[in-house]
Protein backbone atom coordinates (compact mmCIF):
# COMPACT_ATOMS: atom_id res chain seq x y z
CA UNK A 1 0.00 0.00 0.00
CA UNK A 2 1.67 3.35 -1.16
CA UNK A 3 1.83 6.35 1.52
CA UNK A 4 -1.09 8.16 -0.69
CA UNK A 5 -3.26 5.80 -0.20
CA UNK A 6 -2.50 5.40 3.68
CA UNK A 7 -2.96 8.77 3.86
CA UNK A 8 0.04 8.64 6.43
CA UNK A 9 3.89 10.90 5.32
CA UNK A 10 6.75 9.77 3.31
CA UNK A 11 9.43 8.60 5.56
CA UNK A 12 11.69 12.01 4.33
CA UNK A 13 8.76 14.00 5.73
CA UNK A 14 8.50 12.47 9.36
CA UNK A 15 12.38 12.37 9.24
CA UNK A 16 12.39 16.11 8.68
CA UNK A 17 9.93 16.52 11.50
CA UNK A 18 11.72 15.07 13.75
CA UNK A 19 14.65 16.99 13.28
CA UNK A 20 12.36 20.14 13.48
CA UNK A 21 10.88 18.77 16.48
CA UNK A 22 14.70 18.62 18.35
CA UNK A 23 16.02 21.20 16.81
CA UNK A 24 13.09 23.83 17.72
CA UNK A 25 12.83 23.06 21.41
CA UNK A 26 16.70 22.93 21.85
CA UNK A 27 16.93 26.58 20.04
CA UNK A 28 14.47 28.19 22.10
CA UNK A 29 15.65 26.29 25.28
CA UNK A 30 19.06 27.61 24.58
CA UNK A 31 17.84 31.19 23.92
CA UNK A 32 15.82 31.13 27.36
CA UNK A 33 19.11 30.16 29.44
CA UNK A 34 21.23 32.62 27.44
CA UNK A 35 18.72 35.45 27.90
CA UNK A 36 18.41 34.58 31.61
CA UNK A 37 22.23 35.10 32.06
CA UNK A 38 22.21 38.22 29.99
CA UNK A 39 19.41 39.90 32.27
CA UNK A 40 20.50 38.68 35.69
CA UNK A 41 23.73 40.29 34.45
CA UNK A 42 25.98 37.07 34.96
CA UNK A 43 27.90 37.93 32.04
CA UNK A 44 28.29 41.49 31.13
CA UNK A 45 26.80 42.58 27.80
CA UNK A 46 28.71 44.28 25.31
CA UNK A 47 26.48 47.33 25.23
CA UNK A 48 25.38 48.16 28.04
CA UNK A 49 21.47 47.87 29.25
CA UNK A 50 20.98 51.97 29.46
CA UNK A 51 22.77 52.46 26.03
CA UNK A 52 20.57 49.91 24.31
CA UNK A 53 17.26 51.42 25.84
CA UNK A 54 18.50 54.47 23.69
CA UNK A 55 19.66 52.91 20.67
CA UNK A 56 16.57 50.62 19.91
CA UNK A 57 14.51 53.57 18.98
CA UNK A 58 16.36 54.79 16.70
CA UNK A 59 17.33 53.40 13.20
CA UNK A 60 20.07 50.10 12.50
CA UNK A 61 22.91 52.13 11.58
CA UNK A 62 22.90 54.61 14.73
CA UNK A 63 22.95 51.13 16.54
CA UNK A 64 25.86 49.66 15.14
CA UNK A 65 28.10 52.99 14.91
CA UNK A 66 27.23 54.56 18.38
CA UNK A 67 26.86 51.07 20.26
CA UNK A 68 29.75 49.46 18.83
CA UNK A 69 27.94 46.38 17.06
CA UNK A 70 29.14 44.47 14.23
CA UNK A 71 26.97 43.29 11.75
CA UNK A 72 27.51 39.79 9.32
CA UNK A 73 29.32 37.40 11.72
CA UNK A 74 30.53 39.69 13.87
CA UNK A 75 29.25 38.55 17.08
CA UNK A 76 30.82 35.02 17.13
CA UNK A 77 33.71 36.80 18.16
CA UNK A 78 31.35 38.70 21.10
CA UNK A 79 30.36 35.50 22.55
CA UNK A 80 31.64 36.07 26.19
CA UNK A 81 29.23 39.12 26.16
CA UNK A 82 25.58 38.53 27.91
CA UNK A 83 24.34 40.19 24.96
CA UNK A 84 25.49 38.11 21.69
CA UNK A 85 25.25 35.11 23.87
CA UNK A 86 21.67 35.07 23.10
CA UNK A 87 22.76 34.80 19.40
CA UNK A 88 23.05 31.20 20.01
CA UNK A 89 19.65 29.95 20.49
CA UNK A 90 18.56 32.66 17.54
CA UNK A 91 21.34 31.55 15.35
CA UNK A 92 20.57 28.01 15.74
CA UNK A 93 16.22 28.83 15.19
CA UNK A 94 17.62 30.70 12.28
CA UNK A 95 19.66 27.76 10.95
CA UNK A 96 17.55 24.98 11.71
CA UNK A 97 16.01 24.55 7.93
CA UNK A 98 19.26 24.33 6.60
CA UNK A 99 19.86 21.55 8.59
CA UNK A 100 16.62 19.64 8.40
CA UNK A 101 16.56 20.15 4.41
CA UNK A 102 20.17 18.91 3.90
CA UNK A 103 19.26 15.02 4.49
CA UNK A 104 16.39 15.73 1.82
CA UNK A 105 18.59 15.67 -0.82
CA UNK A 106 20.23 12.23 -0.57
CA UNK A 107 16.77 10.88 0.20
CA UNK A 108 15.25 12.19 -2.97
CA UNK A 109 17.93 10.69 -4.76
CA UNK A 110 17.77 7.30 -3.71
CA UNK A 111 13.88 7.69 -4.40
CA UNK A 112 15.29 8.38 -8.05
CA UNK A 113 13.31 11.96 -7.72
CA UNK A 114 16.28 14.32 -9.18
CA UNK A 115 14.14 17.29 -9.81
CA UNK A 116 13.14 17.71 -5.76
CA UNK A 117 16.42 16.51 -4.41
CA UNK A 118 17.89 19.62 -7.31
CA UNK A 119 15.16 22.23 -5.19
CA UNK A 120 16.49 20.73 -2.33
CA UNK A 121 19.94 21.74 -2.80
CA UNK A 122 19.10 24.90 -4.66
CA UNK A 123 17.31 25.73 -1.57
CA UNK A 124 20.05 24.98 1.00
CA UNK A 125 22.49 27.31 -1.28
CA UNK A 126 20.04 29.76 -1.40
CA UNK A 127 19.78 29.97 2.52
CA UNK A 128 23.33 29.71 2.98
CA UNK A 129 23.87 32.56 0.88
CA UNK A 130 21.40 34.24 3.09
CA UNK A 131 23.26 33.46 6.25
CA UNK A 132 26.69 34.30 4.86
CA UNK A 133 25.98 37.48 4.69
CA UNK A 134 27.55 37.62 1.33
CA UNK A 135 24.93 39.66 -0.54
CA UNK A 136 25.52 43.49 1.36
CA UNK A 137 22.42 45.03 2.58
CA UNK A 138 21.21 48.44 2.30
CA UNK A 139 20.66 49.23 6.10
CA UNK A 140 19.85 53.02 6.84
CA UNK B 1 4.30 12.56 21.08
CA UNK B 2 1.01 13.33 23.66
CA UNK B 3 3.55 13.46 26.64
CA UNK B 4 5.88 15.07 24.83
CA UNK B 5 3.87 18.18 24.46
CA UNK B 6 2.39 18.17 27.28
CA UNK B 7 5.89 18.38 29.13
CA UNK B 8 6.86 20.92 27.11
CA UNK B 9 3.84 22.70 27.94
CA UNK B 10 4.55 22.26 31.70
CA UNK B 11 8.67 23.73 31.25
CA UNK B 12 7.40 26.33 29.29
CA UNK B 13 5.17 27.85 31.76
CA UNK B 14 7.82 27.21 34.14
CA UNK B 15 10.29 28.60 32.10
CA UNK B 16 8.74 31.80 31.47
CA UNK B 17 7.73 32.62 35.39
CA UNK B 18 11.64 32.01 36.48
CA UNK B 19 12.13 34.48 32.77
CA UNK B 20 9.61 37.17 34.70
CA UNK B 21 10.32 36.52 38.28
CA UNK B 22 14.32 36.61 37.06
CA UNK B 23 14.06 40.23 35.52
CA UNK B 24 11.71 41.78 38.32
CA UNK B 25 14.06 40.08 41.31
CA UNK B 26 17.33 41.65 39.33
CA UNK B 27 15.72 44.75 38.95
CA UNK B 28 13.74 44.86 42.30
CA UNK B 29 17.68 44.17 44.29
CA UNK B 30 19.23 46.85 42.49
CA UNK B 31 16.30 49.61 41.98
CA UNK B 32 18.74 52.75 42.14
CA UNK B 33 20.48 51.56 39.42
CA UNK B 34 17.55 51.25 37.58
CA UNK B 35 16.02 54.35 37.92
CA UNK B 36 19.29 55.91 37.41
CA UNK B 37 19.35 53.99 34.13
CA UNK B 38 15.71 54.86 33.18
CA UNK B 39 16.70 58.45 33.94
CA UNK B 40 19.70 58.63 31.55
CA UNK B 41 17.56 56.51 28.40
CA UNK B 42 14.90 59.01 28.61
CA UNK B 43 12.45 56.23 28.16
CA UNK B 44 9.95 58.59 30.55
CA UNK B 45 10.59 56.92 33.60
CA UNK B 46 10.63 53.56 32.80
CA UNK B 47 13.73 51.43 34.34
CA UNK B 48 14.96 49.27 30.88
CA UNK B 49 13.90 45.74 31.87
CA UNK B 50 9.93 47.26 32.21
CA UNK B 51 10.22 46.86 28.33
CA UNK B 52 10.82 43.36 28.12
CA UNK B 53 8.37 42.35 30.78
CA UNK B 54 5.62 44.42 29.22
CA UNK B 55 6.91 43.00 25.51
CA UNK B 56 6.02 39.20 27.23
CA UNK B 57 3.13 39.58 28.32
CA UNK B 58 1.84 41.64 25.54
CA UNK B 59 3.09 39.13 23.11
CA UNK B 60 1.56 36.40 25.66
CA UNK B 61 -1.73 38.42 24.52
CA UNK B 62 -1.10 38.25 21.15
CA UNK B 63 -0.07 34.62 20.62
CA UNK B 64 -3.48 33.90 21.92
CA UNK B 65 -5.02 36.38 19.50
CA UNK B 66 -3.68 35.42 16.98
CA UNK B 67 -4.04 31.43 17.30
CA UNK B 68 -7.79 32.00 17.78
CA UNK B 69 -7.62 34.10 14.91
CA UNK B 70 -6.41 32.14 12.41
CA UNK B 71 -2.95 34.20 11.69
CA UNK B 72 0.13 34.43 12.29
CA UNK B 73 1.88 36.14 14.77
CA UNK B 74 3.79 38.18 12.92
CA UNK B 75 1.14 39.78 11.10
CA UNK B 76 -0.34 41.58 14.12
CA UNK B 77 2.79 41.80 15.81
CA UNK B 78 4.66 44.36 13.37
CA UNK B 79 2.12 47.00 13.17
CA UNK B 80 1.02 47.17 16.70
CA UNK B 81 5.10 46.97 18.24
CA UNK B 82 6.11 49.51 15.46
CA UNK B 83 2.75 51.65 16.36
CA UNK B 84 2.85 51.55 20.37
CA UNK B 85 6.50 50.52 21.53
CA UNK B 86 9.69 53.01 21.54
CA UNK B 87 11.20 50.97 19.27
CA UNK B 88 12.65 51.38 15.31
CA UNK B 89 11.05 49.85 12.80
CA UNK B 90 14.43 48.16 12.01
CA UNK B 91 14.23 46.01 14.99
CA UNK B 92 10.25 45.38 15.10
CA UNK B 93 10.82 43.86 11.80
CA UNK B 94 13.54 41.98 12.70
CA UNK B 95 12.10 40.63 15.94
CA UNK B 96 8.92 40.04 13.78
CA UNK B 97 10.81 37.22 11.29
CA UNK B 98 11.55 35.61 14.84
CA UNK B 99 8.64 35.29 16.22
CA UNK B 100 6.86 34.12 12.44
CA UNK B 101 10.06 32.06 12.51
CA UNK B 102 9.90 30.46 15.81
CA UNK B 103 6.13 29.76 15.58
CA UNK B 104 6.37 27.71 12.18
CA UNK B 105 9.29 26.09 13.33
CA UNK B 106 7.59 24.57 16.48
CA UNK B 107 3.89 23.80 14.99
CA UNK B 108 6.04 22.02 11.74
CA UNK B 109 6.70 18.35 13.30
CA UNK B 110 3.07 17.77 14.05
CA UNK B 111 1.87 19.39 10.73
CA UNK B 112 4.08 17.03 8.72
CA UNK B 113 3.39 13.95 10.47
CA UNK B 114 -0.10 14.39 10.15
CA UNK B 115 0.24 14.91 6.67
CA UNK B 116 -0.95 18.72 6.58
CA UNK B 117 1.84 19.81 5.54
CA UNK B 118 3.18 18.53 2.59
CA UNK B 119 6.75 18.57 1.29
CA UNK B 120 6.32 18.48 -2.23
CA UNK B 121 3.88 21.33 -2.35
CA UNK B 122 6.27 23.45 0.24
CA UNK B 123 9.31 22.64 -1.54
CA UNK B 124 9.37 23.95 -5.24
CA UNK B 125 6.80 27.14 -3.49
CA UNK B 126 8.95 28.03 -0.68
CA UNK B 127 12.05 28.05 -3.09
CA UNK B 128 10.72 30.78 -5.10
CA UNK B 129 9.18 32.25 -1.49
CA UNK B 130 12.97 32.19 0.17
CA UNK B 131 14.55 33.93 -2.91
CA UNK B 132 11.90 36.66 -3.25
CA UNK B 133 12.31 37.08 0.67
CA UNK B 134 15.51 38.35 0.60
CA UNK B 135 15.09 40.71 -1.71
CA UNK B 136 12.39 41.67 -0.20
CA UNK B 137 14.58 42.06 3.16
CA UNK B 138 17.07 44.39 1.25
CA UNK B 139 14.54 46.44 -0.77
CA UNK B 140 13.03 47.44 3.05
CA UNK B 141 16.55 48.44 4.74
CA UNK B 142 17.18 50.18 1.29
CA UNK B 143 13.85 52.08 1.37
CA UNK B 144 13.40 54.98 3.30
CA UNK B 145 11.94 54.30 7.13
CA UNK B 146 8.80 56.35 6.26
CA UNK B 147 8.35 54.76 2.52
CA UNK B 148 8.24 51.26 4.36
CA UNK B 149 6.15 52.59 7.05
CA UNK B 150 3.44 53.81 4.45
CA UNK B 151 3.75 50.80 2.46
CA UNK B 152 3.16 48.48 5.71
CA UNK B 153 0.14 50.55 6.71
CA UNK B 154 -1.22 49.51 3.31
CA UNK B 155 -0.29 46.33 3.42
CA UNK B 156 -1.85 46.02 7.01
CA UNK B 157 -5.31 46.82 5.78
CA UNK B 158 -5.23 45.15 3.11
CA UNK B 159 -4.94 41.98 4.84
CA UNK B 160 -7.79 43.46 7.06
CA UNK B 161 -10.05 43.24 4.03
CA UNK B 162 -8.71 40.28 2.59
CA UNK B 163 -9.76 38.57 5.81
CA UNK B 164 -13.19 40.12 5.62
CA UNK B 165 -13.81 39.22 2.17
CA UNK B 166 -11.89 35.95 1.47
CA UNK B 167 -14.01 32.81 1.34
CA UNK B 168 -12.24 29.53 1.56
CA UNK B 169 -13.21 26.50 0.30
CA UNK B 170 -12.58 23.59 2.63
CA UNK B 171 -12.05 20.78 -0.46
CA UNK B 172 -11.74 22.89 -3.67
CA UNK B 173 -12.62 20.50 -6.60
CA UNK B 174 -9.85 20.21 -9.09
CA UNK B 175 -11.30 18.03 -12.14
CA UNK B 176 -7.46 17.76 -13.83
CA UNK B 177 -4.45 17.85 -12.73
CA UNK B 178 -1.96 20.74 -14.37
CA UNK B 179 0.69 19.73 -16.62
CA UNK B 180 3.27 21.47 -13.97
CA UNK B 181 1.53 19.60 -10.80
CA UNK B 182 1.56 16.39 -12.50
CA UNK B 183 5.17 16.58 -13.61
CA UNK B 184 6.37 18.33 -10.18
CA UNK B 185 4.30 15.57 -8.46
CA UNK B 186 2.31 17.52 -5.88
CA UNK B 187 -0.16 15.55 -4.74
CA UNK B 188 -1.05 13.42 -1.59
CA UNK B 189 -3.61 12.57 0.81
CA UNK B 190 -4.48 13.28 4.49
CA UNK B 191 -6.96 11.34 7.30
CA UNK B 192 -9.19 13.93 8.28
CA UNK B 193 -9.77 13.32 11.72
CA UNK B 194 -12.92 15.33 12.16
CA UNK B 195 -14.91 12.41 9.40
CA UNK B 196 -12.44 9.54 9.50
CA UNK B 197 -11.96 9.94 5.93
CA UNK B 198 -9.33 9.60 3.58
CA UNK B 199 -8.99 13.08 1.34
CA UNK B 200 -6.75 12.87 -1.47
CA UNK B 201 -5.67 16.08 -3.21
CA UNK B 202 -3.90 17.43 -6.60
CA UNK B 203 -3.37 21.10 -7.39
CA UNK B 204 -4.25 22.87 -10.60
CA UNK B 205 -2.99 26.01 -11.38
CA UNK B 206 0.05 25.55 -10.18
CA UNK B 207 2.24 27.52 -12.39
CA UNK B 208 0.60 31.11 -11.83
CA UNK B 209 0.09 30.27 -8.13
CA UNK B 210 3.78 29.48 -7.97
CA UNK B 211 4.11 33.04 -9.52
CA UNK B 212 2.60 34.37 -6.88
CA UNK B 213 4.36 33.55 -4.64
CA UNK B 214 7.30 35.76 -5.99
CA UNK B 215 4.97 38.93 -4.33
CA UNK B 216 4.14 37.16 -1.16
CA UNK B 217 8.17 36.58 -0.39
CA UNK B 218 9.16 39.89 -1.52
CA UNK B 219 6.30 41.19 1.02
CA UNK B 220 7.25 38.51 3.60
CA UNK B 221 10.64 40.09 3.77
CA UNK B 222 10.59 43.66 3.02
CA UNK B 223 8.04 44.09 6.28
CA UNK B 224 9.00 41.11 8.31
CA UNK B 225 5.68 39.79 8.36
CA UNK B 226 5.18 35.88 8.15
CA UNK B 227 2.43 35.31 4.86
CA UNK B 228 0.67 33.13 6.43
CA UNK B 229 -2.26 35.44 5.08
CA UNK B 230 -1.24 34.99 1.73
CA UNK B 231 -0.03 31.77 1.49
CA UNK B 232 -3.61 30.51 2.25
CA UNK B 233 -5.95 31.77 -0.11
CA UNK B 234 -3.07 31.06 -3.29
CA UNK B 235 -2.88 27.32 -2.38
CA UNK B 236 -6.47 26.95 -1.23
CA UNK B 237 -8.69 29.03 -4.01
CA UNK B 238 -5.80 29.55 -6.80
CA UNK B 239 -3.67 26.06 -6.69
CA UNK B 240 -6.85 23.87 -5.22
CA UNK B 241 -5.32 22.57 -2.29
CA UNK B 242 -7.69 21.45 0.27
CA UNK B 243 -8.16 24.16 3.40
CA UNK B 244 -6.04 21.73 5.78
CA UNK B 245 -3.40 21.32 3.45
CA UNK B 246 -3.36 24.92 2.06
CA UNK B 247 -2.66 26.07 6.17
CA UNK B 248 -0.80 23.47 7.31
CA UNK B 249 1.31 23.73 4.85
CA UNK B 250 1.20 27.67 4.79
CA UNK B 251 2.86 27.86 8.61
CA UNK B 252 5.52 24.95 7.42
CA UNK B 253 6.49 27.28 4.17
CA UNK B 254 6.90 30.59 7.10
CA UNK B 255 9.52 28.34 8.48
CA UNK B 256 11.57 28.59 5.21
CA UNK B 257 11.09 31.87 3.84
CA UNK B 258 11.16 33.86 7.46
CA UNK B 259 14.49 32.18 7.82
CA UNK B 260 16.21 33.43 4.37
CA UNK B 261 14.81 36.82 5.51
CA UNK B 262 14.98 36.88 9.36
CA UNK B 263 19.23 35.96 7.81
CA UNK B 264 19.07 39.22 5.76
CA UNK B 265 18.11 41.13 9.00
CA UNK B 266 20.28 39.52 11.98
CA UNK B 267 23.73 39.97 9.21
CA UNK B 268 22.27 43.56 9.30
CA UNK B 269 22.34 44.44 12.83
CA UNK B 270 18.42 44.54 13.14
CA UNK B 271 18.49 41.79 16.31
CA UNK B 272 18.41 43.12 19.56
CA UNK B 273 18.15 40.42 21.98
CA UNK B 274 16.72 42.48 25.03
CA UNK B 275 13.72 42.84 23.35
CA UNK B 276 13.69 40.07 20.39
CA UNK B 277 13.63 37.42 22.81
CA UNK B 278 10.24 37.96 25.28
CA UNK B 279 8.63 38.84 21.95
CA UNK B 280 9.97 35.48 20.46
CA UNK B 281 9.03 33.36 24.23
CA UNK B 282 5.97 35.53 24.94
CA UNK B 283 4.73 34.88 21.52
CA UNK B 284 5.12 30.69 21.56
CA UNK B 285 3.16 30.53 25.27
CA UNK B 286 0.31 32.88 23.94
CA UNK B 287 0.20 30.34 20.84
CA UNK B 288 0.24 27.29 23.49
CA UNK B 289 -3.05 28.77 25.74
CA UNK B 290 -4.49 29.72 22.38
CA UNK B 291 -4.46 26.36 21.21
CA UNK B 292 -6.41 25.30 24.06
CA UNK B 293 -9.21 28.05 23.74
CA UNK B 294 -9.46 27.37 20.63
CA UNK B 295 -12.34 24.88 21.16
CA UNK B 296 -13.97 27.09 23.69
CA UNK B 297 -13.34 30.51 22.12
CA UNK B 298 -16.60 32.00 19.35
CA UNK B 299 -13.97 32.13 15.99
CA UNK B 300 -16.15 35.10 14.25
CA UNK B 301 -16.19 37.38 17.12
CA UNK B 302 -12.49 37.10 17.35
CA UNK B 303 -11.99 37.51 13.74
CA UNK B 304 -13.91 40.69 13.59
CA UNK B 305 -11.87 41.71 16.36
CA UNK B 306 -8.35 41.24 14.61
CA UNK B 307 -9.65 42.70 11.30
CA UNK B 308 -10.37 45.69 13.38
CA UNK B 309 -6.86 45.87 15.35
CA UNK B 310 -5.62 45.22 12.16
CA UNK B 311 -7.12 48.27 10.53
CA UNK B 312 -6.63 50.46 13.74
CA UNK B 313 -2.59 49.59 13.19
CA UNK B 314 -2.54 50.13 9.66
CA UNK B 315 -3.97 53.10 10.05
CA UNK B 316 -1.63 54.01 12.68
CA UNK B 317 1.42 53.20 10.40
CA UNK B 318 0.26 54.56 7.99
CA UNK B 319 -0.02 57.97 9.71
CA UNK B 320 3.49 57.55 11.31
CA UNK B 321 4.37 56.84 7.06
CA UNK B 322 3.44 60.53 6.67
CA UNK B 323 4.46 61.93 9.51
CA UNK B 324 1.88 62.17 11.84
Amino acid sequence: MSEKTKGTASPEQISYANLLFYGCWTGLGIMIVTYLIYVLGLMSPHVSMDHVVQLWSRPVHDYLTQGNVPSGWGWVGLLGKGDFLNFLGIVLLAGLTIVCYIPLIPAYLKKKDPVFAILALAEVLILLVAASGIVGGGAH
Amino acid sequence: MKRNVRWMHVLMGAVATVLLLGVCAWAGGDGDVAAQMAEAAGTGGMPWWAWPVILLFFCFILGIIAVLAGVGGGVLYVPLVSGFFPFHLDFVRGAGLLVALAGALAAGPGLLKRNFASLRLALPVALIASSCAIVGAFLGMALPTNIVQLCLGGTIMFIAILLLVSKNTAHPVVTKQDAVGLALGINGAYHDPSTGELVEWKTHRTLPGLLMFIIIGIMAGMFGLGAGWANVPVLNLMMGAPLKVAVGTSKFLLSITDTSAAWVYLNNGCVIPLMAIPSVVGLMLGSFVGVRLLAKAKPAFIRYMVIGVLLFSGGKALLKGLGF
